[in-house]
C-alpha cells in the first residue's frame, strides 16, 4: 500500500456514486469535492497544510530547512542515507560532464548509454542473479512488469495491502485479480487452489508493507505459491539495502530469493535517487525490453541519475555497519515510543518504519503540525490510503540519524503528544 | 445448489455485514444502500468465496452492483 494520500491504491468495485441534482453542464471536477470538502475543513482549523510542505535547503539525508525551519527528517525513504555520499554524487557530477542533462530516448532506441549498461550490471551483482532492467521510476518497473507477463485469461494472486503500483499494473494488464487478507497465507492458498486448472498464476508480495512497515512471511507465501504453480514477485522497495544478509531484502533474510521469481525495486529509496528495476533468474527474460510498453514508451533516465546509482548500489554492498546503525535506531525509536504510551503500528520494529497509530485524522494532522513546530517531519497517512480507516503518522529512519537525533525526536514526540492529549 | 438455496445461504452471511439492518432485497445495491466501505466489501466477498469455494474476481465484482447479480453470480460460478 502506498503513501498516497487521496487515493486508495486498489481501484474502487461495485461501488457507484449516488445520483446528485443534474448539473447544466457535466463539471469533471465534481467528483472530487467530497476531497476539496475535507480538506477545507482540515484547513478551516488553522492546521499547517501537511501536503503542500516545501523543502527550503536540504542540509543533509536527516535534516532540512522546511517552512523557514530547521528540522529533523523522519519521514523519508533515504533509509542508508546515500544522497549527499560523495562518491554518488562525484560520480553524477561527472557523467553530467560526460554525457549530458539527459538522453531524450527511450531504452530501446537512443536512450540506452554506458551507464544504463553499468547500473544494470550492478543490479545483477547486488542480487546475484542474471538479468537487470532499469525502468524510469518504481512505479513503472511494477507496472510494466505486472501488466507484461500477467495478461488477459491469467490470474494474479495478490495482497490486498499492495502498493499502487501493483493494483495499476493488474489493471492495466486485464488478467483476473484475486486479492487476499493482508499477510493471510490460508487465503491466499485457498484462491490459488481455486483458479481453474491450465490458467497461468502470478502471486504478488511486497517484503515490507510501507503504511504500518511490517514484513511479510514470504519463506511460507513463496512455498505455497510454488507448490500452486504460480510464479512469484515480489516488491522489496523498503528493505533493499538493510533487510538480508546482504541487503537483497525480506525473501534474502527468510532464505526464499532463489525461490522468486521476479524482484521489483527501487532507486528512489535505499539507493538514494530515482529509478525501478526488476530481477529475475528467468531465461527468458530479456525479451522483456521489447514486449514491456512502459519500458518502451518513455524516456531513459539522465545520464547522472543512473550514474549515481551504479556507485550507490555498489556501496550499499559492503554497508553492513550503516544497516546495523539503521537497525539500532529502529530499535532504540520503536521501544522509545512505545514506552512513552504512543500505539505503534508493530509489537517489533520489523523494518525502518515505524508506523504511530493516531486516534482519528484530526488529531492526527494536529500531531503532526505540532511535531512540525518543534522542528520534526514525520508522514502523516490517512484513509483511504491506509488499511483498515486508520491515520497514522509514518516514521521512517535513516542510517545517518546519530544516537542523539534519536533521542531528540523522542522528546519532540512526548511534548506533542501530551499537547495534543494522545498519551 | 439452485438460486433459491444459493440465496437463503447468502442471506445468512450477510447478516453480520449488514450494521445498519437495510432490508435487503434483490435490487439492493451495495454501494448505494449498504454504503459499505472497501474493506468491508472484500471481507463479504471473502466470507462468499470460501462458503461456496469458488473466486470472484475484482473484475467480476466490478459487474456486481445489487444483492440479486451477487445471487445470480454465484449461482453461476458454482455451476463453471
Amino acid at each position: 500500500m502506498s503513501e498516497g494520500i487521496s487515493q486508495a491504491d486498489r481501484p474502487d468495485v461495485a461501488e457507484s456514486t449516488k445520483p446528485g441534482p443534474a448539473p447544466a453542464a457535466t463539471d469533471l471536477f465534481s467528483k472530487f469535492d467530497p476531497l476539496i470538502e475535507q480538506r477545507r475543513a482540515l484547513l478551516a482549523g488553522g492546521v499547517e497544510d501537511p501536503f503542500s510542505l516545501v523543502m527550503e535547503r536540504v542540509l543533509s539525508p536527516t535534516v532540512a530547512i522546511c517552512n523557514g525551519r530547521e528540522t529533523i527528517l523522519l519521514g523519508t525513504y533515504n533509509y542508508m542515507g546515500m544522497t549527499f555520499d560523495p562518491d554518488v554524487i562525484a560520480a553524477g557530477k561527472q557523467a553530467l560532464d560526460d554525457y549530458g542533462a539527459g538522453t531524450t530516448g527511450s531504452r530501446v532506441l537512443n536512450g540506452t548509454y554506458a551507464g544504463h549498461r553499468a547500473v544494470e550490471e550492478a543490479l545483477k551483482d547486488f542480487y546475484a542473479m542474471d538479468h537487470a532492467m532499469v525502468f524510469s521510476t518504481g512505479y513503472q518497473a511494477n507496472l510494466g512488469i505486472i501488466c507484461t507477463i500477467a495478461g488477459k485469461g491469467d490470474y494474479i494472486v495478490l495482497d490486498i495491502d499492495s502498493h499502487a503500483s501493483i493494483w495499476d499494473g493488474c489493471k492495466m494488464g486485464d488478467a483476473e485479480v484475486v486479492p487476499f487478507k493482508h499477510n493471510d497465507i490460508e487465503a491466499m492458498e485457498k484462491r490459488l487452489k481455486r483458479i481453474p486448472a491450465g490458467a497461468g498464476k502470478l502471486v504478488v508480495l511486497e517484503g515490507v508493507y510501507s503504511m504500518l512497515g511490517d514484513i511479510a512471511p514470504l519463506k511460507e507465501m513463496v512455498r505455497v505459491a510454488k507448490e500452486n504453480g504460480a510464479m512469484v514477485l515480489v516488491d522489496e522497495a523498503h528493505s533493499m539495502g538493510f533487510i538480508g544478509p546482504n541487503g537483497r531484502g525480506v525473501a534474502e533474510d527468510q532464505g526464499c530469493l532463489d525461490d522468486v521469481d521476479f524482484v521489483i525495486g527501487t532507486f528512489s529509496k535505499s539507493v538514494g535517487t530515482v529509478g525501478g528495476f526488476c530481477v529475475s533468474n528467468h531465461p527468458k527474460f530479456e525479451i522483456m525490453r521489447l514486449v514491456c510498453r512502459p519500458y518502451v514508451f518513455t524516456a531513459s533516465l539522465p545520464p547522472s541519475v543512473v550514474a549515481t546509482a551504479a556507485v550507490s548500489i555498489r556501496k550499499l554492498m559492503h554497508g553492513a555497519a550503516k544497516r546495523a546503525h539503521l537497525w539500532e535506531n529502529s530499535r532504540t525509536l520503536h521501544q522509545g515510543l512505545r514506552d512513552q504510551g504512543f500505539t505503534l503500528g508493530t509489537d517489533t520494529p520489523q523494518s525502518a518504519i515505524i508506523a504511530v497509530i493516531m486516534p482519528d485524522l484530526e488529531r492526527g494532522a494536529a500531531m503532526w503540525e505540532a511535531l512540525l513546530h518543534e522542528g520534526l517531519y514525520v508522514n502523516l497517512a490517512r484513509p483511504p490510503a491506509t488499511p483498515a480507516g486508520m491515520t497514522l503518522l509514518r516514521c521512517s529512519l535513516c542510517a545517518e540519524h546519530s544516537p542523539a537525533q534519536v533521542q531528540t525526536v523522542l522528546g519532540m514526540f512526548e511534548r506533542a503528544g501530551k499537547a495534543v492529549g494522545i498519551i | 445448489m439452485d438460486r433459491a438455496e444459493t440465496a437463503a445461504r447468502i442471506a445468512g452471511l450477510i447478516e453480520p455485514f449488514n450494521k445498519k439492518g437495510v432490508a435487503i432485497a434483490d435490487y439492493t445495491s451495495f454501494a448505494g444502500d449498504l454504503e459499505w466501505d472497501s474493506l468491508t466489501v472484500m471481507d463479504f466477498v471473502a466470507a462468499i468465496e470460501d462458503e461456496f469455494d469458488i473466486i470472484i474476481t475484482m473484475n467480476q465484482q466490478a459487474e456486481i452492483e445489487t444483492y440479486g447479480q451477487l445471487i445470480d453470480a454465484v449461482v453461476k460460478l458454482q455451476g463453471a
